[in-house]
């Protein structure tokens, strides 16, 4: 009996390694959504307090193709990703914006301090529409067509070269 | 030229590896005293290999040769001279080589300083180091060779991540480097041990040295990189709960457990094979951190460049490694016979009962990052863990044992007196008390959560120094004896009471610096004034300015108190044109009390600009109250049983082990 309790720590291992093999098939920057291809889901949230009275919602997406950001200002990869959204919005891309389980408070700071490219956002608080969208882990970056379909997900901080060699292709592709 | 000879001398390093990783087993097997002291010898010499190596790569950096792969996709020839060197460091391939320099640097070490080894034992410590050291050399010279030329040569290359030209980042690698490869000496001698299945008070005297060296290490380490994400990320916040930060603590938590039972099987032979499983997980769990980062498993600031083929080798590393030395730990420790009993309320009982929360802590915090991972792979719900899940586990964890560490310091070995051990604290339980009623009195709004940790604080550096002074017999003897009983107190004894302390120090740090910052966020006008506690803040204005390789805005902050000048701060947002990022420098003053934190945000359309002031009181005495734990632990180094050894008649009386200081059969 004994015996086996020494065990334990080589089978937990060897699980471990098993989650480690099989993650590492997984690429978690271009992880497939299972919800790829699908109509985006539902949602409707309320503004960030002070930053306007629209709040985002299933509604606004549609008539164009658009990008959906996931972000927190608690988020250290967000902050690294956010100068990128900023120049993606100045180029003219209409980026939506959703607070992902985040303070208003401390969203609208960090908003304030880094720059708002941000066309609608809306606060996710409980983190509930973050569920329905499949979200991994913030930042998370989705494309959406003209018809409200999800067509990409990028997970992690987009980089210069994701955005140059995937984002905006995929945008100019859409326009047509 | 000098990039060839690097690359061969990585080559020629990988072929001592491996002649170190097997001779001297069989050398030990054979009592074949050649073939043992090979070890020592390939050791050195793969050392001065490595050495080689990381100087011609440090060569390319210094002087820009873009001709090289490694140089061209990580710097530029306009970075200042300290950056260039700490690039060798700030991608995979380079940091790779200072890893296995450092890994060798300990294999040197154990070779030249482990004189007091019995020379079987120490042929298969470095055998063991001599593995780990070919696992890494063969990984670097497959799947991620620094030496990569490029045809031809670009004219200049592509910069490093503004976010990590930094001279607090240029040596938080290294030193954290310095423990996680520290732990590999501590991993050898418990397998070294398992081989010869037997463990023992010598055994863990000779353990300790290199423990201590790699703890501390490890502590400055992650003390540097989260003072680094401080005053860099400009956001006033010195702990993310990053998958890769998780990485470098997990293996301080384990060696943090690790030099506490250590101390069980020097002074009473038991807890041998927990011990021994505590070694093989920290660096198990060093490697571990290693997967995480270089793999592309999990998404976070510090991964480098992700490649599945990388992945797969490590992951076979780690299956061996760890792998081979659990399934060893599983067949060799049941064998070891637990010596001394001991009574629940004793020294032993708090070693104990720190070793089961800190393993605990471990587990938790492993959980929290591999958590996400595991449930995507089953697929289930995707989520995240964030802060939130480890504030909730993890703090809860560490009361208790914060609230223990105090008593289980003073209490006797093998049976020990709750009683007395209050007695002899009294003094400290008096002062925590008070300062949770004073601070629960003056705060408004207070939180009982800040008012035990400011109490715990107080019981922890009242606690050390009050078992400290009864030992001394402060209050009780003449001023002559207590100087007598002063001189005759071990290292160990200061060692314990100022690395204790320092934990105290921490908490204060973290508990005022989380529940009493001021944070003011508003849009100012140049000449506009606000107020943040008890300052008067002036933002004179922005001015535009040049760095080296950057452009800058610069806000100036002029801080008054009562009228009287505090500070004038400047804040910068820069901008890396090379690199084609921004980053933003928060402009900071620090006193023991408090630090102004001040950052500049982006101008709004009517002329003025966003900032953010912060108030962060008793920040500094979270990396202080680190620095002071991490003095306590050089200063255990400072003990003199480690240089000694054990007592030649302990060995003796076991029978078997000849005299410490005389190899076997020399």
């Amino acid at each position: 009996m004994r015996r086996l309790l020494f065990v334990v720590p080589a089978l937990v291992f060897v699980a471990i390694a098993g989650f480690l093999a099989v993650g590492l098939t997984r690429d978690p920057s271009t992880l497939p959504s299972a919800l790829l291809d699908r109509p985006a889901p539902d949602f409707a949230l309320p503004p960030l307090p002070g930053r306007d009275e629209a709040g985002f919602s299933r509604a606004d997406l549609g008539g164009g193709p658009v990008l959906v950001n996931f972000f927190a200002s608690w988020c250290v990869p967000c902050r690294i990703e956010h100068p990128i959204i900023n120049r993606l919005a100045e180029a003219g891309v209409t980026v939506h914006g959703i607070n992902y389980k985040d303070k208003p408070e401390d969203a609208l700071a960090w908003l304030a301090e880094l720059g708002d490219p941000f066309a609608l956002v809306g606060s996710d608080q409980d983190g509930r529409v973050g569920i329905d969208w499949g979200v991994y882990g913030v930042p998370e970056t989705y494309v959406i067509d003209a018809d409200g379909t999800i067509v990409h997900k990028h997970v992690g901080p987009l980089q210069p070269r994701d955005v140059e060699r995937t984002i905006l292709p995929l945008l100019e592709s859409l326009k047509r | 030229m000098i990039v060839e000879l690097g690359h061969f001398a990585l080559v020629m390093a990988l072929g001592l590896a491996i002649a170190q990783g097997s001779l001297p087993f069989l050398g030990a097997s054979r009592h074949d005293l050649a073939l043992m002291r090979l070890g020592s010898t390939a050791a050195v010499g793969q050392f001065a290999c490595i050495t080689l190596a990381l100087a011609a790569l440090t060569n390319a950096y210094v002087t820009s040769d873009f001709s090289l792969l490694n140089v061209y996709e990580n710097s530029h020839s306009t970075k200042p001279l300290l950056y260039k060197v700490s690039g060798v460091w700030g991608n995979h391939e380079g940091s790779l080589v200072l890893w296995v320099w450092i890994l060798a640097l300990f294999g040197g070490a154990v070779a030249l300083f482990g004189r007091n080894l019995p020379l079987p034992f120490k042929a298969r410590t470095l055998a063991v180091q001599g593995l780990i050291g070919t696992g890494f050399l063969l990984f670097m010279l497959f799947t991620s060779n620094p030496f990569e030329r490029l045809v031809p040569a670009p004219l200049d290359g592509t910069g490093l991540n503004p976010i990590l030209q930094d001279p607090g980042l240029a040596f938080h690698p290294p030193m954290l480097y310095l423990g996680y490869v520290g732990l590999s000496v501590t991993f050898s001698f418990a397998m070294a041990a398992l081989i010869e299945g037997r463990v023992d008070a010598s055994w863990a005297r000779w353990v300790r040295p290199w423990t201590l060296v790699a703890w501390v290490a490890l502590t400055l380490g992650i003390a540097l990189g989260s003072w680094w994400a401080y005053y860099e990320l400009g956001w006033g916040g010195w702990w993310f709960w990053d998958p890769v930060e998780n990485a470098s603590f997990m293996p301080w938590l384990a060696a943090t457990a690790l030099l506490h039972s250590a101390i069980v099987v020097e002074k009473r032979d038991t807890l041998k094979s927990w011990t021994i499983l505590l070694a093989i997980l920290a660096f198990s769990l060093s490697l571990l951190g290693t997967f995480l980062v270089r793999s592309g498993v999990l998404t976070s600031v510090h991964a480098f460049a992700v490649d599945p083929s990388r992945g797969v080798f490590i992951l076979a590393l780690l299956v061996i490694a760890i792998g081979g030395s659990l399934a060893m730990f599983a067949l060799r420790a049941p064998a070891m016979q637990p010596g001394g009993h001991f009574a629940p309320v004793s020294r032993e009982g708090g070693l104990l009962l720190n070793n089961l929360l800190l393993a605990t802590a471990t587990a938790t915090v492993l959980l929290g990052t591999l958590y996400p991972l595991a449930l995507e792979v089953v697929g289930g719900a995707k989520i995240s863990v964030g802060p939130p899940f480890f504030n909730a586990t993890f703090v809860p964890l560490m009361l208790p044992l914060l609230l223990a560490v105090p008593i289980g310091a003073t209490l006797a070995w093998k049976r020990g007196n709750l009683m007395g051990a209050f007695r002899r604290l009294r003094l400290a339980v008096a002062a925590a008390l008070a300062t949770m009623a004073l601070y629960l009195v003056l705060a408004t709004p207070a939180s009982l959560g800040a008012a035990l940790g400011f109490g715990l604080a107080v019981w922890l550096i009242g606690g050390s120094i009050a078992d400290l002074a009864a030992r001394v017999g402060l209050l009780e003897l003449a001023p002559g004896r207590i100087w007598q009983r002063l001189k005759g107190l071990p290292a160990s004894a200061f060692a314990v009471t100022i690395a204790h302390a320092g934990l105290g120090v921490l908490i204060v740090g973290i508990t005022a610096s989380s529940a009493l910052q001021e944070e003011r966020l508003l849009a100012m006008r140049p000449g506009e004034t606000t107020t943040i506690g008890r300052y008067e803040v002036r933002f004179a204005g922005v001015e535009e300015g040049q760095g080296p390789n950057y452009s800058a805005l610069r806000a100036t902050f002029e801080t008054t108190r009562g009228g009287r000048p505090v500070a004038t701060l400047h804040s910068e947002k820069r901008f890396f044109p090379v690199e084609g990022q921004p980053t933003t420098e928060a402009g900071i003053q620090t006193t023991l009390w408090r630090d102004l934190y001040f950052v500049l945000g982006d101008r709004t359309p009517d002329g003025a600009w966003a900032v953010r002031l912060y108030l962060n009181p008793f920040v500094v005495w979270i990396w202080g109250g680190v620095g002071i734990m991490a003095m306590g632990g050089l200063v255990s180094l400072l003990d003199r049983r480690l240089r000694v050894g054990a007592p030649t008649t302990a060995a003796a009386r076991r029978g078997g082990r000849p005299g410490l200081r005389t190899p076997v059969g020399a």
